[in-house]
């Protein structure tokens, strides 16, 4: 039998898996961050992470949520880091590259991926776990490591925030336009 | 049905806003985009790591 030779089905599949949530990595960690190639780093090295650790993931459990949960803490200690190393605000820089990133995405895109960066962090993270990416309000909690009721209430909130920056935008626009 | 003015996608009273759409479509915009160059390395080192 040449069973020996063959690589161990179980890293195989974890392999098949893992490459199958990469493109959902991509979208949850452009989403977080706003930022292409920052994201793109993000989800190389949650995948050697998630690769590394293979052995501490229970096949048949959801892929999605174990690697979005080391995504998230990889872009949260990177944060820190970058905080650290840099006097320049985040939220500035970020705002910056959204611009220049704005002006090749379709408009109504635009407007959303605009809108999603006025929110406060952890509100965005939530509406992305659970608007977005599709997840429970238990696994996302899992995700996020907090509470059920934390995560429905940073929804909530989030969803709130969006509804209202959404609404307002065109007609903050419009009223403008008239005053000028 | 109410006529919304265009460009503006008015949320429905009891159904999803929206802008509960436009969230999904951008999230699916980047995951149906192709894995980029950048993640050859990646591919080929889990490729790699298989015999290891």
């Amino acid at each position: 039998m040449p069973e020996r030779i063959t690589p161990c089905p179980a890293d195989e599949s974890f392999r098949r898996e893992l490459l199958t949530v990469l493109p959902h990595l991509r979208a949850f960690a452009r989403g977080l961050c706003g930022r292409p190639d920052f994201a793109d780093d993000l989800v190389q090295e949650t995948a050697i992470k998630a690769w590394t650790a293979r052995e501490r993931y229970q096949a048949g459990t959801n892929m999605r949520a174990w690697t979005f949960a080391i995504l998230r803490n990889h872009y949260l200690s990177e944060l820190r880091r970058s905080r650290r190393q840099t006097d320049l605000d985040d939220g500035v820089a970020e705002r910056l590259l959204i611009m220049e990133a704005d002006q090749e995405a379709p408009l109504h895109l635009d407007d959303m991926e605009h809108a999603l960066h006025q929110l406060a962090p952890e509100r965005r993270e939530a509406v992305l776990l659970i608007g977005a990416s599709g997840f429970s309000y238990e696994e996302a909690a899992g995700i996020a490591g907090c509470p059920v009721g934390t995560m429905k209430s940073r929804v909530a909130r989030a969803r709130a925030d969006l509804a209202r920056i959404l609404d307002s935008e065109p007609q903050k626009t419009i009223a403008d336009s008239r005053a000028g | 049905m109410p006529g919304l003015p265009p460009g503006i996608e008015a949320p429905p009273k009891d159904g999803e806003p929206g802008w509960a759409s436009g969230l999904r479509k951008l999230y699916n915009s980047v995951v149906e985009e192709p894995l980029p160059d950048s993640f050859q390395d990646l591919l080929k080192k889990l490729d790699d790591s298989g015999d290891a």
